[in-house]
């Protein structure tokens, strides 16, 4: 599901597997404890590290696994917290993270690559494409909020939400949604691996670090919240989904 | 006051008259009755709403003067039925676009704002926020929407506190707008070819509404209390200019 290496001060997450990296329980869970191990072993250590996240083959990931869940509301519920909590974990990680984004990133997959500190991404292919309104799916107010910390344009936040844009790196990049875009999947993670070392370089102290994130995302991690009130807004995409979304996919 | 139209998919409201459709209660009633048509008339096919004026004005905010003309008639009664009114169009279940025929200030530079694409033409009309040069505080909930809808600090600072008069190319370049269009007519076509290709992306109109209601999130909050107009407690305020 997913592996976890290191590169000297650099730790290198990879989905594994040439299928689309579909966020379900099993692949949220492994990378939760990918991070939890990561935070065990750089707990002692003085120098700070940086995490850099990437995939194997077309896609970086496709988001939620809609045909696992089906009609389950309690599948989506469990993908939902499930993923809610990994991106606990990413915004209080105690260092920088890099999303090196190596194919299509699509709904709750560019979700993910944003809650990353930079984003890079290949140039050659693959999309980010919030495709929740191509498929008749309601957004998570989290979504919302995130895509509102990451991205200064509101008309960017449009076309993103409003028109499900599908953009490739260099309109990304354009766009600010993005940091840089590169050659293939290959330049883009060795882009990334030398961007990750010169900000070890800096020497920060990574639990400060951690917690100055948190500051300056505080309101994506309120819209995470657990709550009745959240789960409520959070779990809402499952009510409007039309009946036949299966066939729509 | 306003009528509605259909052409093909694409519903246009039209704000009649050669006056400067101050929005006073009769006129934002007139609106929300149109907009309450539209939901009714709209089943499983997809459609977009075009929101536009006759003469030299789109709208020029607040009915002051209706305000003033009996002690009954308050301000609170407008500002939370342009709430109300701008609740609607961010809940509405469809596209929305401003084809902005004139000049928009204040209350009508909101009215504007509250659509997801804002076409002006750029031959004549300003878009202004007078309230500063008029000696009013701008509601907070005004403020949100502006923040919500334009990116650059820059550009809400030189509209809210330099009451800047924006000619729709200005007001392009600075993310206010989204297209400068020839002239009212022209503004008009464009926003019904803007409005056709939405048409044709067939999104699910529920979806699209509540999509809209999460990245306008906080706007919906905001709207919630107009500090201009009542006290915290809900009751009208004691405003000293009118």
């Amino acid at each position: 599901m997913c592996t976890l290496e290191k590169r000297g001060n650099i730790y290198i997450l990879t989905l594994t597997g040439t299928d689309d990296h579909r966020l379900n329980p099993p692949l949220l869970d492994s990378l939760q404890s990918a991070l939890r191990r990561l935070r065990s072993e750089t707990a002692g250590s003085g120098g700070l590290c940086a995490l850099i996240t990437t995939a194997q083959g077309k896609y970086f990931s496709n988001g939620y696994d809609l045909d696992w869940a089906g009609s389950n509301e309690d599948r989506l519920l469990l993908m939902s917290t499930k993923l809610r909590s990994l991106v606990k974990d990413l915004i209080s990680l105690p260092m920088p993270t890099i999303a090196a984004v190596s194919g299509h990133a699509s709904a709750g997959g560019f979700i993910l690559a944003l809650c990353h500190d930079y984003v890079l991404m290949r140039k050659d292919r693959g999309y980010l494409y919030m495709s929740e309104l191509d498929i008749g799916l309601v957004l998570p107010a989290w979504f919302g909020t995130l895509l509102r910390c990451k991205i200064g344009s509101p008309a960017v936040w449009r076309d993103v939400v409003m028109t499900a844009e599908k953009m490739t790196a260099e309109v990304a990049v354009q766009k600010g949604v993005i940091d840089s875009a590169h050659g293939s999947a290959a330049e883009t993670l060795r882009a990334a691996v030398a961007l990750g070392e010169q900000l070890v370089g800096r020497r920060w102290e990574g639990h400060v670090y951690g917690e100055n994130r948190k500051v300056v995302l505080a309101g994506v991690l309120d819209a995470l919240g657990v709550g009745d009130s959240v789960e409520h807004v959070n779990a809402t995409s499952r009510l409007l989904k039309p009946k036949n979304v299966a066939s729509r996919l | 006051m306003c009528t509605l139209e259909k052409r093909g998919s694409v519903y246009i409201l039209t704000l009649t008259g050669n006056d400067e459709h101050r929005l006073n209660p009769p006129l934002i009633d007139s609106i929300r009755a149109a907009l309450r048509r539209i939901r009714s008339e709209t089943t499983t096919s997809s459609s977009a709403l075009i929101t536009t004026a006759h003469g030299k004005f789109f709208c020029n905010g607040y009915d002051l003067g209706w305000a003033q003309s009996d002690p009954l008639r308050h301000p609170q009664l407008m500002s939370s039925k342009l709430r109300s009114l701008v609740g609607d169009l961010i809940s509405l279940p469809m596209p929305t676009i401003a084809a902005v025929s004139g000049h928009a200030s204040a209350a009508g530079l909101i009215l504007a704002l509250s659509h997801d694409y804002v076409l002006m033409r750029k031959d004549r009309g300003f878009l202004y926020m007078s309230e500063m040069d008029i000696g009013f505080k701008v509601p907070a909930w005004f403020v949100a929407l502006m923040r919500c809808k334009v990116g650059s600090p820059e550009a809400v600072r030189d509209v809210v506190l330099r009451a800047e008069k924006l000619g729709a190319e200005a007001a392009a370049k600075k993310g206010i707008v989204d297209l400068a269009c020839g002239g009212a007519a022209e503004t008009v076509e464009e926003a019904v070819r803007l409005g056709e290709e939405l048409v044709g992306r067939r999104w699910n109109g529920a979806v699209y509404g509540r999509n809209r209601e999460t990245l306008l999130a906080e706007v919906v909050g905001a709207m919630g209390f107009d500090e201009t107009v009542e006290n915290a407690d809900g009751t009208p305020k004691a405003v000293s200019r009118l």
